[in-house]
């Protein structure tokens, strides 16, 4: 059976100290699956991680839905614990995410305790918690049991994180920047090891990163983000080889080891999200309105807001009124009506 | 200013004393950084790059032996008196270090902590006149003056990042060591900040020692790259032929980690390296990247491999180059010490 | 903070001597401090005593009717500390008066700790109006001045040993419950909090599990400091004649002395033995106290 997880018209907002509203998700649509890897690609500030939160109930939408196979999630205690049974998320940070005073097998045990699995399981907690560990790539697992979380190094620490995910045996994981705080030579393989839990469990895999290089490494589609919404998804081999939004076009162009692409940097950073920018709202910044490459549609740009791109995980789509003139369609291919400008 | 090179480091150890015994950190470093050039080191935590940018500036901790030369403009920092150090620290060379966003005060504006070196070191300076250096300063690291009223919580990781090289510039340095720079800050950010780097560094004609474990932001920056692995070098060479034809397994390992987007070959198949860096109490013998490497055979095992030059201003510390499947470049003669 | 279902594999027997090691460092660090050890071998003394109270004087010592000391009598070769206004031994009466003493600081600092720790996690980790009540009561509590309060409750629950624990108990907590609730809210944003509620894990989860122990140090180290104050309570409660007339504190002692004038007929032997092992236990207390604080408040203490 394949499970779904998905977001529809997902919105969340925060509010500030200063008693504004910041919309860190402003309708975004997205779909993961066990058995595929999915990159979820955005600056900070972009509402990546807030998806990732909200997607397993952590943050709490004020619009739109979560959706697992199929069903609407609720809010009741019941109906999260029994989504976070299926679905685990492995947080940003490895050196914080981890209970200073908890050994490694706490750690580790701690799902297996909370949903009561090793009683309906013909193995001790013991034994359960090796093989998360082995299968997180740790061996001998048992040298581990009592290690403490400062006694490890950051891509242990990321492994530990990772088996304790995996001992509850989800089919769905949400890694938030599973690697950016790791070495080099450790990044592979811990990428290496999302890949093969794809393959060995079927698992299916939401990657939350800034790291288009790692999006390249391992996943089957990828969505951009951009201040609360995805302007860019597809198939990654399309979306990284021929992206249509200027904003996918120039994060690739500085992305380090692309010598062919002339480096775009973009002024500034994504702007706050209590004054999202009306009409497309990567206008501001946007390369291809700046140098006069959008003249024909630039009205548009600056005062028509683009529709919810779908999280239909077929097809290459993106939120560009550029693009969608140059293909002489209606903007942004998708079934969602029309939203009204902040 | 003399002709020598802006920094020259050789043969430099640095060891620490601890309580389990003592602990080599950097073992014999050679490193060149001349005006108007970066050199990055690259590695991986725990392999001495960040004790080799303490020691430039004598500033490693008490508990430490250093042994070998740092020549600064000629003159050996590490013999150098209080005085003489303390000029080369105030005006000869700065460093970012890694983690520094942090290093910010949070209760002062930010433009009173990029003029405080200047006020020390001119208490004559007038307000305005060091309102207007201050200007200057983030001007050219690319924020807008008026920030420094700014409070460093009002700013971003990037925007501190920034203000933490304007102050590294407040006193006109020579040589600016950047340790892990963009470590913490999304690409585009880091895009932006390393444009104000390499700016800086064609414009004003200083030298940068550029610290970073990715070396594919080293490759696309600097003109040299130094990898160090468990305190030695074991590869230097021209930045963009380290990247693309690495010599030495290490140096290819790290290459390929940060895999080029739109290579078919990297696609599903992310390459890391297996294990950890070792302990430095506790070396393997023989070759010290012998346990991790791909490619070790039995003739790693005796000692460790000096660093042979092979042409073009390249050397590799392994013995397995130009053996089958080894990239083909031709050994060239002699050692390089 | 007990591992429960340790891996079995000989692994108990591991993770005890872990455990232990830790305990070792935390003894190693907390030797350091001096004032902490001398804090600490006062308070041992004091401790024996109390326990050995039995064998160092017999308790017919206490009966008013079997005394047969001079009234108010001087230290002398038989009565080291001299006698009180009934004819007994203030030695005997100091005795077995730090039993007293002891057991109501003690037990009153256990009543004081489970209702702050309670208070303090529940009104930070909680927000809403649960975490706003309970934060509320505690400011009340706080702000209400302790001795009329103490006085008050003491008058309407009449004398007692056990009425004088459960006073110094329901009126000493609010400042623990302050202390627990700020570090409370600073644990509850750690991220290994957020991954247990990720995982699935209930709020009685996360702040059993989590939060609780990581707060344990803080409690540990405040409750010496609270015994200090609940002795002093004692004291002054008894002082006042609020405590039990039928057992002998270092309180009821002072207010004995008081009554019959010790001060002015010049009976310093009945007055100054108490008071001083009063000001000796309190300050052991706060000496282990603050040296066990420096030793446990990573924020104190400069390691890792």
């Amino acid at each position: 059976m394949t499970a779904e997880l998905s977001a529809h018209g997902l919105r969340v907002e925060f509010t500030t100290r200063t008693g504004r509203v910041a919309r860190a998700l402003d309708g975004v649509d997205l779909r993961v699956r066990s058995g595929e890897v999915v990159a979820l690609v955005g600056e900070s500030g972009s509402g990546k991680t807030t998806l990732a939160r909200a997607l397993i109930g952590l943050a709490r939408p004020v619009a739109g839905e979560v959706r697992w196979n199929g069903s609407r999630l609720d809010r009741s205690a019941r109906a999260l614990k029994a989504l976070r049974r299926q679905v685990q998320l492995v947080l940003q940070d490895p050196s914080g995410a981890l209970n200073p005073r908890q050994t490694v097998y706490e750690s580790v045990a701690e799902g297996l305790r909370v949903h009561r699995l090793v009683s309906g399981s013909d193995k001790t907690e013991a034994e359960l918690v090796a093989a998360a560990l082995a299968s997180a790539g740790l061996r001998p697992p048992e040298s581990l049991f009592l290690r403490y979380p400062h006694e490890l190094s950051g891509g242990q620490r990321q492994r530990v994180l990772i088996a304790g995910a995996l001992a509850v045996q989800p089919q769905l994981l949400i890694a938030d920047e599973p690697v950016s705080s790791l070495d080099a030579s450790i990044r592979g393989e811990i990428l290496a090891l999302l890949l093969r839990l794809r393959e060995e469990l079927g698992l299916g895999v939401l990657v939350v990163t800034h790291d288009l290089g790692l999006a390249w490494n391992i996943a089957d589609r990828i969505a951009v983000m951009y201040l609360g919404r995805v302007v860019e998804s597809g198939p990654t081999e399309e979306v990284l080889t021929a992206p249509q939004h200027p904003y996918t076009q120039a994060l690739l162009s500085v992305v380090p080891e692309i010598e062919e692409l002339e480096p775009v940097v973009l002024r500034g950073e994504i702007p706050d999200p209590t004054r999202i920018p009306a009409g497309c709202r990567f206008h501001p910044r946007c390369p291809a309105l700046a140098s006069g490459e959008a003249e024909e549609v630039a009205e548009s740009c600056r005062t028509v807001p683009l529709s919810v791109l779908s999280g239909e995980p077929d097809g290459h789509r993106s939120a560009c009124h550029l693009v969608s003139a140059r293909e002489g369609a209606v903007p942004a291919s998708s079934t969602e009506t029309e939203e009204v400008a902040p | 200013m003399s002709d020598a090179s802006l920094l020259a480091i050789r043969d430099l150890h640095v060891t620490y004393a601890t309580g389990d015994g003592p602990l080599p950190a950097v073992r014999g470093v050679d490193l060149t950084v001349e005006r108007g050039q970066i050199v990055g080191v690259a590695g991986e935590s725990g392999c001495g790059k960040s004790t080799l940018a303490s020691t430039i500036l004598r500033l490693q901790p008490s508990n430490a032996t250093v042994s070998g030369t740092v020549l600064f403009d000629g003159r050996d920092v590490l013999t150098m008196r209080w005085g003489e150090l303390r000029a080369v620290r105030w005006a000869g060379a700065s460093i970012v270090f890694q983690g520094a966003l942090h290093s910010l005060n949070p209760v002062h504006r930010i433009g009173d902590q990029i003029s405080e070196p200047l006020r020390i070191h001119n208490p004559s300076l007038a307000d305005r006149a060091s309102r207007q250096r201050v200007g200057e300063l983030l001007d050219q690291v690319g924020l807008d003056p008026q920030r420094a009223r700014s409070y460093p919580h009002q700013l971003s990781g990037g925007q501190k990042q920034r203000v933490m090289i304007a102050m590294a510039l407040a006193c006109d340095p020579e040589l600016v060591v950047a340790d892990e720079p963009t470590t913490a800050l999304d690409v585009m950010v880091q895009a932006q900040v390393l444009n104000v780097l390499s700016t800086l560094v064609r414009e004003r004609g200083v030298g940068m020692m550029m610290i970073s474990h990715d070396l594919s932001v080293l490759a696309d920056l600097c003109d040299r790259i130094t990898v160090m692995y468990a305190g030695r070098v074991v590869e230097e060479g021209p930045a963009r032929r380290i990247f693309v034809e690495p010599l030495h397994p290490y140096s290819a390992a790290l290459s390929a980690a940060f895999p080029r987007v739109g290579d078919p070959a990297a696609r599903f198949a992310p390459s890391g390296l297996p294990g950890d860096p070792p302990q430095p109490w506790l070396l393997p013998g023989g070759c010290t990247f012998a346990p991790r490497c791909p490619r070790a055979a039995e003739v790693c095992l005796p000692a460790e491999p000096p660093l042979t030059s092979y042409g073009e201003e390249r050397s590799a510390a392994c013995v397995r180059i130009g053996e089958p499947d080894a990239p083909s470049v031709e050994p060239a003669s002699g050692h390089v010490s | 903070m007990t591992d429960l279902a340790a891996p079995r594999l000989s692994a108990r027997h591991l993770a005890r001597q872990r455990r232990l090691a830790s305990y070792r460092r935390t003894w190693r660090a907390f030797r350091r401090h001096r004032s902490g050890v001398a804090g600490l071998a006062i308070l041992l003394v004091f401790v024996l005593v109390a326990l050995a109270a039995p064998l160092l004087a017999s308790s017919d010592g206490l009966d008013v009717t079997l005394a047969n000391g001079p009234v108010l009598g001087a230290p002398s070769s038989h009565y080291w500390l001299g006698t009180d206004d009934n004819g007994r031994s203030v030695l005997t009466l100091l005795i077995w008066g730090s039993r007293i003493s002891l057991l109501v600081g003690l037990s009153a600092t256990v009543i004081s700790m489970v209702i702050g720790t309670l208070m303090g996690l529940v009104s930070g980790y909680f927000g809403g109006w649960i975490g706003r009540i309970t934060f509320r009561v505690t400011e009340w509590m706080l702000v209400i001045p302790f001795l009329p309060l103490a006085i008050g409750l003491a008058t309407v629950l009449g004398p007692g040993l056990f009425n004088i624990i459960i006073v110094i108990g329901v009126t000493s907590w609010p400042s623990t419950a302050l202390l627990i609730r700020s570090q409370t809210l600073s644990i509850k944003e750690r991220a290994y909090v957020e991954r247990a509620e990720a995982i699935g894990g209930g709020r009685w989860h996360q702040m059993g599990r989590h939060v609780l122990p990581n707060v344990m140090p803080m409690v540990f180290a405040n409750t010496t400091l609270t015994v200090a104050g609940a002795i002093l309570t004692e004291t002054t409660l008894s002082f006042l004649g609020l405590g039990d007339p039928t057992r002998t504190s270092w309180g009821s002692m002072l207010d004995s002395a008081y009554q019959v004038g010790a001060i002015t007929t010049g009976s310093w032997w009945f007055v100054i033995p108490p008071g001083i092992c009063v000001v000796l236990v309190v300050l052991a207390f706060t000496l282990i106290g603050q040296a066990l604080e420096e030793v446990l408040n990573p924020r104190l203490r400069a390691r890792r």
